[in-house]
């Protein structure tokens, strides 16, 4: 980029020189492979067996979190996807729409961090698209990703919990949800929570590697914990019951709920995932969770079982059960 | 420094908890007949399902879910005004969370948002100010709701627009009052309550005072209690000793943040800025006598009501008629006792004032109970 250019202007998506000079020196510069400097109009891939496709769209507001940006968030979130069901992630596609007059400085910083993080799993952005709106209509920046990977460990699906199983959380819950609502409310809270967002890829070939056997799989973003534990319940006819008192939550995440009257399993995480597996192997999937630093907190917090099939049960620790149902409607603070 | 985990610990403890659940049990088995105990306010029916502390208590125990949740007792014909208001050009609407999702006659808040109605929900009321700075090519409307807790927070904010000037901050008061939605559902002959958990927030404002009307002229207790489980099960205790000794007493639980008297600066800011309205129409309840508030007439230059009067012309819009929610909050039917009750009556789409908001009875159910 020429160093006068301060802001992504519309000429910057009109397709000329400006373009290409946008692409080159930022993106090319960031995701340099061999498939993406190729500049065909489609990357060609090869495949052996099954593979796992995914796209997923990031308009995440505000674009810088602690512990984060939307860059981090983009790469992690279809690499976690694909994670999920047992593959590798290999390729990736990238498009930005971009809002005229957005900081190119903001702009490397962000398609850095998607660099750093895509280094993780040693996937690669193998093609791309930009685009610039005028002012107003959009906010900042969007990204969308989709990608594909080769499915090593095929069989993992929502509709495969068994009673029996034991339910696994790979972390303490509801980090991301909490800090993204800190930074977008405004509150002018002191605290050092950061977002869990994080690439689970590593972890999940760890466990694949050690040929544990995994029923289900899902990493719990938007809903929380609450909407990935009812969605299999309904998905495999099966009924859930889950301690309260086992569920990892860490304090601060814990102090905004109280405060805004949210419940941590409602809140969305970018780096915590939940497995069923059966119940003979949970404490040995669990050990191979725990090696990785930001899953140090995981634990067995229930199981599945045969009645109230479709249904999540929370037991309190004083011996009273509720339903755990799927959180409603956009998450708004309480009144009073 | 203190950690967050000691301030609510002792009032989640299991075993405090397991405890206080033997000690009921042990004087409700000395009491003849049912006690059924009205928790007014919705606070409280949330802590009661979320924790399931009814699944805790003797058969002779009954909760009667009441009127205290200022988004469910919001008539329609409010909700409306809302709308119509936040339709007007160059109005920005500002409220407080829950609201945006309560439908009116013509859909919810946040309907007419998604139709580019300038809506915002605000955690803080008094970020109304800076909304009200930041545009003042507009006219910024807070639509005003709940009990006597959140209404300091609205005269503050009133003293702070005539302070600075911002001629372009208006309101549109809903602030409701406790005391006669406890008369209105004791005015019912069939009305079962014989003893009432009183609000922990609405006492911390108004003091514990605000029942000692309610203790004399229906002979029941009252129990004023904090919003945690020990709370709640200890204030149990206390009433169903109450009830067993035959005597009905006003009691402070909530000791840490009630006195007798409550805040009386925040009741004084209340007095110089709202009034009592002479009629308000409660959701499930009907049309009470002096039991809301409005802006003094000398601020009828912030009045939304005043200066939108041509536009707010509506009329009262019933609830569905096979909605049970009247009978629900005079304790005389249980949420499951109503025909549309999950049916036709769920949160994403309710038919009464019960179900609308986390701290409505029959939400409450439909997300909790049956377990």
């Amino acid at each position: 980029m020429a160093d006068n250019e301060k802001t992504v202007q519309l000429s910057h998506g009109g397709g000329g020189k400006e373009m290409n000079r946008l692409i080159k020196s930022i993106f090319f510069k960031a995701f340099n492979n061999p498939i993406l400097a190729s500049e065909e109009d489609a990357a060609l891939l090869h495949f052996e067996g099954q593979a796992a496709f995914t796209t997923d769209s990031f308009t995440v507001s505000p674009l810088f979190f602690a512990g984060g940006n939307i860059g981090k968030l983009a790469i992690a979130g279809t690499v976690n996807d694909l994670a999920m069901m047992g593959a590798e992630p290999q390729y990736l596609s990238c498009s930005f729409i971009i809002e005229e007059g957005f900081a190119i400085k903001d702009l490397k910083t962000i398609v850095n961090s998607m660099a750093e993080e895509l280094h993780k799993s040693s996937t690669r952005i193998v093609c791309g698209d930009t685009k610039v709106v005028p002012k107003g209509c959009a906010d900042g920046l969007f990204i969308n990703t989709s990608g594909v990977g080769r499915v090593l460990k095929p069989q993992i699906s929502v509709k495969n919990l068994r009673p029996g199983d034991a339910i696994i959380v790979s972390g303490d819950i509801g980090r991301h949800g909490a800090a993204i609502l800190m930074a977008r409310e405004g509150l002018t809270l002191e605290s050092e929570l950061v977002s869990d967002c994080a690439n689970l890829w590593p972890v999940v070939e760890q466990l694949i590697a050690c040929n544990i056997e995994v029923h289900a799989m899902r990493d719990a973003t938007r809903g929380g914990l609450a909407a990935v534990l009812n969605e299999w319940a309904g998905a495999s006819d099966v009924g859930i019951n889950v301690e309260e008192s086992k569920i990892p939550v860490c304090d601060e995440v814990k102090g905004l709920c109280e405060l805004y009257g949210f419940e941590p399993h409602d809140l969305a995480n970018e780096g915590t995932f939940i497995l069923a597996v059966p119940g003979e192997v949970a404490e040995g999937a669990l050990e191979i969770i725990k090696r990785y630093g930001h899953c140090q907190q995981a634990a067995i917090i229930g199981h599945v079982e045969e009645t109230h099939p479709g249904k999540v049960v929370l037991k309190t620790p004083w011996g009273s059960s509720r339903y755990l149902d799927l959180p409603q409607g956009e998450l708004l603070p309480r009144i009073c | 420094m203190i950690a967050l985990k000691q301030l609510y610990q002792g009032f989640r403890d299991p075993e405090t908890i397991h405890n206080l659940a033997k000690e009921i049990a042990l004087h409700a088995a000395k009491h003849d007949g049912n006690i059924y105990i009205m928790e007014v306010c919705g606070g409280h029916t949330h802590t009661i399902m979320k924790y399931g502390l009814n699944q805790l208590l003797p058969d002779n125990i009954e909760f009667v879910h009441g009127p205290g949740c200022p988004v469910c007792v919001m008539p329609k014909e409010r909700i409306d005004h809302a709308a119509i208001l936040a339709s007007q050009p160059d109005v920005i609407l500002v409220t407080l969370g829950d609201m945006i999702r309560v439908p009116g006659s013509q859909g919810s808040l946040a309907e007419f948002r998604a139709k580019g109605c300038d809506i915002r929900p605000l955690y803080d009321p008094m970020d109304a100010l800076t909304i009200a700075k930041d545009n003042p090519d507009k006219q910024v409307i807070f639509f005003a709701i709940g009990f006597e807790t959140s209404t300091p927070m609205t005269a503050v904010l009133i003293e702070q627009a005539e302070k600075q000037g911002l001629e372009n901050l208006l309101f549109h008061i809903n602030h409701v009052l406790v005391p006669p939605a406890i008369d209105a559902v004791m005015a019912d002959p069939q009305a079962k309550v014989n003893a009432f958990i009183g609000p922990a927030h609405v006492s911390v404002i108004s003091g514990a005072k605000l029942y000692r009307p309610a203790v004399t002229q229906y002979g029941t207790p009252v129990v004023v209690s904090g919003f945690e489980p020990v709370d709640v099960m200890e204030s149990i205790l206390r009433i169903v000793k109450q009830k067993v000794e035959g005597v009905a007493e006003l009691d402070v639980q909530y000791s840490r943040a009630v006195s007798e008297d409550g805040n009386l600066h925040a009741q004084q800011k209340v007095d110089q800025y709202l009034t009592i309205r002479p009629h308000f129409r409660w959701r499930g309840l009907g049309p009470l006598n002096e039991s809301a508030l409005m802006l003094r007439p000398e601020f009828a230059h912030r009045d939304a009501e005043v200066i939108y009067r041509d536009k707010l012309d509506v009329a009262d819009i019933d609830d569905h008629k096979a909605c049970q929610c009247g009978d629900i909050l005079r304790g005389i039917a249980k949420p499951k006792d109503c025909k549309v009750f999950g049916r036709g009556c769920t949160p994403e789409t309710p038919l009464g004032s019960c179900m609308v908001s986390s701290e409505g009875a029959c939400n409450a159910y439909y997300r909790y109970n049956g377990v």
